[in-house]
């Protein structure tokens, strides 16, 4: 608090966005109204790869928003994570279609963790510019990378190696250049970096939920392969994608969690019942007011952790597990909430609503449940206070 | 405590950055103050004294009423100078008077000269001021207030009862909202005034609440008189004058920012902390879920002075008041669950003035029932509610029974 007051212009550069970031936010958001408006959306999640090359290139090569948090040396924009979740919560509010999870959130930080070499310049590259796009095919538990369940082997294969192994439900995975999947090797656990084409590898794709966002679970069979990070990286490496990827995420949750909103704050203001519109009734306005909330705690969990990771002022994963946790249940929220506010239209397949709260759902499973993220919490906050902490006083009747 | 659905939100505080000059101005008065009137050494009323004619008490007041006529930010730079050589914190001496007096009056008082003669005594907390609002008939609702006030020549003659009066028990002065035209619609017919606590016809008598204690006054006003001098802005403009309390009441409360884990969210991680043997999983994730929520509201009010300080207030900075109190609830929701049967037992039902110990909040079981008030004072939260989805998401108000209606004619009861 003394710090604080005696430096009050200092006491906050987190949460104040730049001009060059809110430029940034308007740029995507028009990229979206032209290239990801609902219409397009329902046609990429029938189509057979479930999203659009050339809106990728674009993104990549045009807007250049694939990589604004890696360093220019390898081929990125040299911005910050913050960059990134502005980015992301924009494709998220436009149920954008397309590898952002995988490629944005996962590949491309595990990337850039990687130490340098010909695998991770040669594989980073393309992804950055959008020409190609990948997947992280390292099942986590509960948002943790666990190096014990991995359900994937590595042989070495003259001068490379063989990986076999099942690996399900892999996000972005259907339609993937490239795939960076995590094994165990000789040596330990190691990352790997595998083309969707090669020989061994079979892509089931699978029939989602939400239905803009693609999985697939991958069969390996002595696929060729190619060591990213070693057994002395690969769990740092995939710690730090996962924290990431979780951020991202969050800001993506953020961004459909305020679109919902504000097209149910719309729809209520609109819709006529008992002769007047339904947004005057407080049943209706209180449980907006309670979105609006989730909203906001959403948003400030979710650039908490974005400017935590970039700056280093809080620890990452709790941070990332915060935000997770916090966002998560956000948008569900906010996404049951727009179904029900808008009664039966909410329900029908014509109405945007359900495509929303499918994406709500995934989401909320994705890198780790809530509930999953809250028992990290509690066994950072909690479970070392045990006997530490002076205790509050509690009455005891005798006087 | 009082103020409902016609409460303002968003009054966040201004940019904080004032020009260099005028930092270097009010950190220079401050050092002075404290050399001179060292707060270790000479008596606090003195020493605040010494504040208010310094212009330190609000330094974004006009020069003579306690103020340097410079940016409210800068304030911090003074507290901190203050406070950092043994100085008090005032606002918690005098809260209304601090928080929502003192802006009042210097806005509203006839003269600058009538301003001044009550800023000072309040300043140095010998005047301790309170806020005569709402009634037992006008609560949310508080415009629909009934307590009357008639003219009788150069005064007026006040009739009615006030309720939830902080304070009211200790105070020289008072805030009085009172009707003087009950024939026209509830907010045109109300006017202004500064009540002398001691005058004859006011009687205040302590409201027990359900901790036991008494935080809490019903002030009785039979023909007391106030002269019409004492009336602040415009026979019928009470109302435009009670925006300005009401708005300064959340500039006030609000304030320096919080670490992880303070607040309310510590009595439940120590309690959790201490009693292992009474640990279930579900309990874990309870707590894990408060932890959370606690560090979001935290986080929120992090983002809401950063964006206020570049530019205006945001929606975030209107969920504070409601999510606190509601979550306050839940925290002692939980330590009650945990304790279970330990619960049930209570420390001391005796009624006593808990006013004079800021830091009195008693045991958890005290706090857990104390927290019942958190959802009502300050706003409930249903009018809260109703703020968040009319102000922020700017949906349609609800139909009102008695907009345009004298308040003579609007149903009470």
């Amino acid at each position: 608090m003394a710090e604080q007051a005696e430096n009050p212009g200092l006491a906050n550069t987190e949460f104040a966005f730049t001009d060059e970031q809110q430029e940034l936010r308007r740029a995507v958001r028009k990229f979206c109204a032209e290239f990801s408006d609902e219409a397009t959306v329902r046609a990429l999640m029938e189509s057979p790869t479930g999203y659009d090359p050339k809106s990728w290139a674009r993104l990549g090569a045009e807007l250049g928003v694939l990589g604004l948090a890696v360093p220019e040396e390898l081929g990125g924009a040299g911005g910050t994570l913050v960059d990134q979740a502005v980015v992301v919560e924009e494709l998220g509010a436009a149920l954008f279609c397309g590898p952002v999870f995988g490629t944005v959130g996962l590949a491309i930080p595990a990337l850039v963790a990687s130490s340098e070499g010909p695998v991770r310049s040669e594989t980073l590259e393309p992804l950055v510019e959008g020409a190609r796009t990948a997947a992280f095919a390292v099942a986590d538990r509960g948002g943790r990378f666990d190096p014990t369940s991995l359900t994937v082997g590595a042989t070495r294969a003259g001068n490379g190696w063989g990986l076999t192994g099942v690996v399900e439900r892999v996000v972005d995975a259907a339609a993937a250049d490239v795939l960076l999947v995590a094994a165990s090797g000789p040596d330990g656990v190691a990352l790997f970096v595998v083309e969707g084409e090669a020989a061994g590898v079979e892509r089931q794709v699978l029939s989602t939920l939400d239905m803009t966002r693609r999985q697939a679970t991958i069969r390996l069979t002595d696929a060729p392969a190619q060591l990213l990070a070693g057994p002395d990286e690969a769990e740092r490496v995939c710690a730090h994608a996962l924290d990431v990827g979780a951020t991202l995420l969050a800001a993506e949750q953020v961004g459909a969690a305020q679109h919902l909103l504000d097209l149910t704050v719309g729809y209520a203001k609109e819709r006529l019942q008992f002769g007047r519109p339904i947004g005057s009734f407080q049943a209706v306005k209180h449980r907006l007011a309670d979105m609006l909330v989730s909203v906001e705690h959403a948003r400030s969990a979710a650039y908490h952790a974005a400017w935590a990771l970039q700056d280093g002022t809080d620890d990452p994963w709790l941070a990332a597990s915060i935000a997770q946790a916090t966002c998560s249940e956000a948008f569900v929220d906010v996404a049951s909430g727009t179904v029900q506010l808008h009664g039966g239209i909410g329900f029908t397949w014509e109405y945007q609503a359900h495509l929303y709260y499918k994406r709500a759902i995934t989401d909320a499973a994705l890198l780790g449940s809530a509930e999953a993220h809250r028992g990290r919490i509690a066994a950072s906050v909690l479970d070392p206070s045990i006997g530490r902490l002076p205790p509050p006083p509690v009455a005891t009747g005798v006087l | 405590m009082s103020v409902g659905a016609d409460t303002v939100v968003n009054s966040g505080p201004e940019p904080r950055s004032g020009p260099a000059g005028d930092a270097a101005r009010v950190e220079e008065a401050a050092r002075k103050v404290v050399q001179d009137h060292d707060p270790r050494s000479v008596s606090q009323k003195e020493f605040l004294g010494a504040c208010f004619d310094a212009g330190l008490s609000w330094v974004h007041f006009p020069v003579g009423l306690g103020g340097l006529g410079v940016s409210r930010g800068l304030q911090a730079n003074a507290d901190a100078i203050l406070q950092d050589a043994g100085g008090p914190t005032p606002f918690a001496l005098n809260p209304i008077g601090y928080g929502m007096a003192a802006p009042t009056l210097s806005e509203h008082a006839r003269t600058p000269d009538r301003a001044a003669e009550w800023l000072r005594p309040l300043a140095t907390t010998q005047d301790i001021w309170c806020q005569l609002f709402s009634e037992p008939g006008a609560g949310s609702d508080l415009a629909g207030l009934a307590t009357s006030a008639v003219r009788d020549g150069d005064e007026w003659v006040v009739n009615g009862q006030k309720v939830w009066t902080s304070l009211a028990h200790r105070a020289n002065w008072a805030l009085l909202l009172a009707r003087t035209d009950p024939d026209v619609p509830k907010h045109k017919g109300l006017t202004y005034f500064v009540l002398d606590m001691h005058a004859p016809g006011v009687e205040t008598r302590p409201l027990r609440q359900m901790t036991g204690q008494a935080e809490f006054n019903e002030v009785y006003m039979n023909d007391a008189r106030i002269p019409d001098a004492h009336r602040l802005g415009a026979v019928g403009a009470g109302w435009r004058v009670a925006m300005t309390t009401l708005m300064n009441e959340r500039t006030a409360i609000g304030g320096g920012s919080s670490r992880r884990g303070t607040g309310t969210i510590a009595d439940a991680v120590a309690l959790w902390a201490d009693r292992p043997d009474l640990h279930t999983p579900i309990l874990r994730d309870r707590l894990a879920k408060l932890w959370t929520t606690a560090e979001a509201q935290r986080l929120t009010g992090e983002r809401s002075r950063a964006t206020a300080t570049a530019k205006g207030p945001g929606p975030e900075g209107s969920v504070g008041k409601l999510v606190g109190a509601e979550l306050n609830q839940q925290i002692y929701e939980f330590c009650m669950d945990l304790l279970g049967a330990e619960g049930t037992v209570y420390g001391d039902y005796t009624l006593r003035d808990i006013t004079r110990n800021e830091d009195y909040r008693g045991p958890i079981q005290q706090r857990f029932l104390r927290s019942r008030a958190n959802t009502i004072e300050g706003g409930t939260s249903e009018v809260l509610r109703n703020i968040l989805g009319e102000r922020i998401l700017g949906l349609p108000g609800d139909m009102r029974a008695d907009s345009d209606r004298p308040w003579r004619e609007v149903p009470r009861g």
